[in-house]
């Protein structure tokens, strides 16, 4: 085609853009007029002006012609006129249903033309358009083209592949019917071309619908085993660079990872018998020293180790794999160190394996350092995360610190949330958490999100044996001439709630504190000062004799007349509140923050939102939680553990168990150390907070499991039932509960109950008052994936209540004993529910206390006694609640003769009305 | 699924683009572009697998990728194709152009657009592979080219358009009529004892 060639030479020699421009808006000018003339085209020209169109539209230009002429040509009886009609189409996909309506037509004839060339024509451009209309036109055609016995095979393959295509976009119109069995057998075909086309299909419906077509496994494994055990000149043209057929023997192993290992005892032997063979001939001396055949064989060996790696249950083969990707991870070849370090990742996951997959963390650290290849580098850092566990954190962790300073820019704000994550997670000593994530900032403050330095603070604020270091630690991170915005945030946020903790030390007293701070001030951002503001007005509080100074700051014009509202309003308000407030004001309002409630971590979440979903698995969530929650709680984990499978155990074992040792008594409340008060409410405290007026209801449910509960309390001991459902088709393999209670407060053993329902019973005996709930941790296996769950169990104090009846006057006289201030908490708060009195009523007599009616002299409080038995001793409990309608709030004071009691009780009820 | 199949030569001139996922033409001009700023900046003899670029899927998606000379051959491909695999179909497919051009290089692919799109129709559809075996993509591929010749020969000469027509069904008979049984594929039986 002359004019092809000199259309594109012209192209070529254009000296600017512009000149391309010019040239292509005239040729397309041409070609529209040519298109529009009188004169008829042959199908020689309207071939050279389409291919003209391909040519402007690859260079980026819009094309909105020429759709007509192509259906024109795809309608032609000519080959030459159709094939370029047909491409013009698929390369400019255009969704105006007139002209679909029109191709469709085309189609169709082609479809039935019987003449091949045709056929596979008409199904390229299908598959490609892809589009609703012609799934609807075409959805019943295609699957009777593909099994039909007289299609030929290069129509065949084409068939396969286009129906895959309309599965893709539009399932619902591609119905399953006989047509599907016959499917699955092609998986025999003796045309191996057929076979590779119709895989990429059978995968595609297995993972959509795995029980209608479980039946291509065993004739998976065969085809799999006749490839891999045959000579490498058997398959001919499938053979390649001596490796027989290796694209398919891939595609096969990729298939048989849409289901678990197979029943079939006969299968499964065949089946690892090739893997064995597999992973041999890893180990052969290669048939030829290009890079194709290495690469052909290794491309079969990672998809079958990925094979192993997703059955996780032969540890034989698990430690091959392991042995064999070890080997690799010294190749010469970048690509299969990549990609070692890439199935390592995974397979650091399984039980089997874990531990040698960290033997190799010396090489994996030396990868991170030396690999010239971002690629290579950013997979060895997912690989440090994926084996990281308490033994090697620090040290993992460090490395990953160390790399952080020169890592490429692209990644370091993936490495920033996870060395967060793996400090938090796998923090023994918080001093050292706080380190890091200090050093994270230090490192890489521009890459250090929101998320991550609150939570160091979160966590700060909620363990009280960390925060002297904390305050310390950032007062001297502080002293650098240049240190980034967030550590001035992290820095004001402690000192202005702990810097008394090192106010004792001259060198780092009040005013040098402040000093240190206000010298930041004037570099930082907006929202930075206004943090700032309220460390200063903290300070205050913290230590009246800076106040002078700090009055001054707020007093001058840069801050009481700044330009900025938000800036302007705190210096007023808070000199205003330092000039008017007494001491007692003062303290109540600047009072030291509150722990955070348990939540869930978002910096999980986020690195999950980066990497996209799979990347973190749910597991890796819930193992965060756990890990978490265990530390907090400061037991450790509970003696022995108990375990429930999913069918009934044989042997209903009683196993005692024993909580691990006492919290001290200066630990805040447990569980609260994963606190994120930006996350929304943690799922499992709400399930708890339902029960504290009731014993029976669901505790937990999700997509997999529900648990039920019911529990009866006596004096100071109580039963406890757990339900729990699967709610899936689908047995759960290894499902293992342990219960572990922080401090030596109750016993509890579990029992299990064998028995068609999956129930299991916990005695609890109460020996000494508590406030931290025990915790319920669930494990098991669905469908490979290891679920972990944690829970607090509805376990409360008031579930020991013996009501007390008595009549006013007793009432007032030991409402009146009991008159020490520490005996008495109180709490005013908001109501969350209507104010109906049953309802208040119903609630006060769940919690176990009896009612008292006639003895406040307000007829709308309600005033409550009971004593709570406790194998130690008994606790004596008032209780007063008066709500406010017209406010809609409740003042609820409890006293009682033991201080932790009236505390824990009144926090347990403020979130009941 | 692969999403996407794109060459470019050192500077970053595309010379063919084929998408199975649909984008808008001006998307599909700046996948072009980021994909090209992500491969070339990276060094010879680095490995051949990196991340995708964010607008066509970051890192739910890989570029595999080989260096022939002026030009880049990339595959985007998704979590289901194995890299390696992969990997040896650019190297069917540049060995296949290498084979139906006769030396290969990028004006051929500069010049017969339509060809090379032929040539990769055979090999991928819809995003899936559907041959792998070279010389059944060759068969095919000069099936057609005799085809379009024989069909220019009636354009070209009337007179000889007659027995052109006889003929012209020739060049994809004699599959056909290997295959009057279809479950004989004679080249293939020896493999499946």
């Amino acid at each position: 085609m002359r004019g092809l060639a000199v259309f594109i030479s012209d192209i070529r020699n254009c000296k600017s853009k512009e000149a391309e421009i010019k040239r292509i808006n005239k040729e397309l000018a041409n070609i529209r007029s040519k298109f529009k003339g009188d004169k008829a085209l042959d199908g020689y020209s309207k071939k050279k002006y389409v291919c003209k169109l391909l040519f402007i539209f690859l260079l980026g230009h819009d094309i909105d012609f020429g759709h007509m002429e192509a259906v024109n040509l795809l309608s032609s009886n000519k080959y030459t006129e159709k094939q370029i009609g047909y491409l013009f189409i698929s390369v400019l996909v255009n969704s105006n249903s007139e002209l679909i309506r029109l191709i469709n037509n085309a189609i169709k004839n082609d479809l039935s033309s019987r003449n091949p060339t045709f056929m596979c024509l008409a199904l390229h451009c299908i598959a490609n358009v892809g589009s609703r209309e012609m799934a609807e036109a075409f959805a019943g055609e295609i699957p009777r083209i593909l099994v039909a016995g007289d299609t030929m095979d290069s129509v065949k393959q084409s068939a396969a592949l286009c129906l895959l295509r309309l599965y893709k976009t539009s399932p619902d119109l591609v119905l399953m019917g006989e047509w599907t069995s016959r499917v699955v057998h092609l998986l025999n075909d003796q045309h191996m071309g057929v076979v590779t086309a119709a895989i990429s299909l059978i995968t595609c419906l297995s993972q959509k619908n795995p029980d209608e077509f479980k039946t291509c496994v065993s004739l998976a494994v065969s085809r799999l085993s006749r490839i891999v055990s045959s000579a490498s000149t058997d398959l001919q043209d499938y053979t390649y660079y001596f490796v027989p057929a290796p694209w398919l023997s891939c595609k096969l192993l990729r298939l048989l990872q849409c289901y678990p290992p197979p029943e079939d005892g006969a299968v499964k032997g065949r089946l690892v018998e090739c893997l064995e063979t597999i992973l041999n001939k890893a180990q052969e001396p290669p048939k030829s020293k290009k890079v194709q055949h290495s690469n052909a064989k290794n491309a079969i060996l990672f998809e079958a180790i990925s094979l192993i790696i997703h059955y996780d249950s032969e540890p034989n083969l698990l430690v091959r794999a392991c042995n064999q990707l070890g080997q690799f991870l010294q190749h010469r070849e970048t690509n299969l160190r990549y990609l070692a370090l890439e199935s390592m990742c995974t397979l650091a996951s399984s039980e089997f394996s874990h531990e040698a997959v960290k033997t190799h963390i010396e090489t994996v650290i030396n990868a991170l350092k030396t690999e010239r290849d971002v690629s290579v580098r950013q997979r060895a850092a997912d690989l440090l995360y994926a084996m990281c566990d308490r033994s090697n954190a620090k040290q993992i962790v460090a490395e990953m610190l160390s790399y952080l300073e020169t890592a490429d820019y692209s990644i370091r704000e993936e490495m920033v949330l996870k060395v967060a994550i793996l400090a938090e997670k796998y923090a023994v000593d918080y001093s050292w958490y706080v380190d890091t994530i200090l050093n994270l900032i230090r490192i890489a403050g521009d890459y250090v999100s929101e998320e991550v330095w609150y939570r160091v603070i979160q966590i700060v604020i909620n363990r009280d044996d960390v925060q002297g270091y904390a305050a310390k630690t950032v007062f001297e991170a502080l002293q650098a001439p240049a240190c980034h915005e967030n550590m001035v945030k992290v820095g004001g946020y402690i000192l202005g709630e702990f810097g008394n903790l090192i106010a004792g030390d001259p060198r780092s007293s009040p005013l040098v504190q402040f000093n240190l701070l206000h010298s930041k001030f004037h570099l930082c951002s907006v929202p930075t000062r206004a943090l700032l503001l309220s460390a200063y007005i903290k300070f205050i509080n913290l230590f009246p004799e800076t106040k002078s100074t700090i009055q001054e700051v707020l007093r001058s014009d840069s801050q009481i007349r700044n330009s900025d509202v938000e800036l302007q309003q705190r210096a007023v308000e808070y000199l205003k509140l330092s000039s008017i407030a007494s001491t007692d004001v003062l303290a109540t309002v600047l009072e030291e923050m509150p722990p955070f409630p348990e939540r869930e971590s978002s910096i999980l979440a986020k690195l999950k939102k980066k990497k996209g979903p799979g990347a973190v698995s749910v597991n890796e969530l819930e193992e965060g939680k756990r890990e978490g929650g265990e530390l907090n709680g400061g037991g450790e984990r509970g003696g022995d553990s108990s375990a429930i499978a999913s069918t009934p155990s044989p042997s209903a074992d009683l196993l005692g168990l024993r909580a691990g040792p006492p919290v001290t008594a200066a630990a805040p409340s447990a569980g609260s150390l994963l606190v994120d008060v930006f996350s929304e409410a943690g799922v499992n405290d709400d399930g708890f907070l339902r029960f504290v007026c009731k014993n029976n209801g669901v505790l937990f449910e999700n997509q997999l499991l529900q648990i039920g509960i019911k529990s009866e309390y006596r004096q100071n001991l109580g039963r406890m039932y757990l339900f729990y459902g699967n709610k899936t088709s689908v047995q759960f393999v290894t499902f293992t509960t342990t219960v572990t209670c922080p401090g030596d407060t109750l016993v509890l053993e579990p029992l299990i109950e064998g028995g068609a329902q999956v129930q299991q019973v916990i005695n609890i005996e109460c020996l000494t008052d508590f406030s931290d709930a025990p915790l319920l941790n669930i494990k098991f296996r669905y469908g490979g994936a290891l679920q972990n769950l944690t829970l607090k169990l509805p376990v409360t104090i008031n579930k020991f209540f013996q009501p007390t009846e008595m009549a006013s006057h007793d009432f007032f006289q030991r409402w009146k004993q009991l008159s020490l201030p520490q005996q008495e908490a109180q709490k005013i708060f908001k109501a969350n529910h209507a104010m109906d009195t049953e309802v208040l009523k119903a609630k006060l007599l769940g919690l176990g206390m009896a009612l008292l009616e006639n003895v406040d002299p307000n007829p709308e409080n309600f005033v409550c006694a009971g004593v709570i038995q406790t194998k130690a001793q008994q606790v004596g409990s008032l209780l007063r609640l008066e709500p406010n309608a017209q406010a809609q709030m409740y003042r609820l004071t409890v006293r009682s003769s033991k201080d932790t009691v009236s505390k824990r009780l009144c926090e347990l009820l403020a979130e009941q009305f | 699924m692969i999403k996407a199949i794109l060459i470019f030569n050192n500077h970053g001139k595309p010379r063919l683009s084929k998408f199975y996922e649909h984008y808008t033409e001006d998307t599909e001009q700046q996948i072009i572009r980021e994909t090209f700023h992500l491969v070339s900046k990276r060094d010879e003899n680095v490995c051949n697998f990196l991340e995708g670029g964010l607008l066509i899927g970051g890192s739910e998606n890989k570029l595999i990728y080989r260096h022939y000379a002026t030009l880049y051959f990339v595959f985007c491909v998704d979590s289901s194709e194995s890299e390696l695999g992969i990997l040896d179909l650019i190297q069917v497919f540049v060995e296949t152009l290498d084979k139906c051009f006769e030396n290969v290089c990028e004006l051929d692919l500069i010049f017969h657009m339509d060809k090379v799109h032929n040539i990769l129709a055979e090999m991928v559809m819809g995003g899936m592979v559907l041959e792998t075996n070279m010389s059944e993509i060759i068969t095919q591929a000069e099936a057609h080219n005799k085809m379009e010749k024989s069909e220019a020969g009636i354009a070209g000469a009337p007179a000889r358009a007659v027995s052109a027509v006889k003929n012209m069904n020739l060049p994809e008979m004699p599959k056909n009529i290997n295959i009057g049984d279809i479950s004989i594929k004679v080249p293939n039986l020896p493999s499946f004892k």
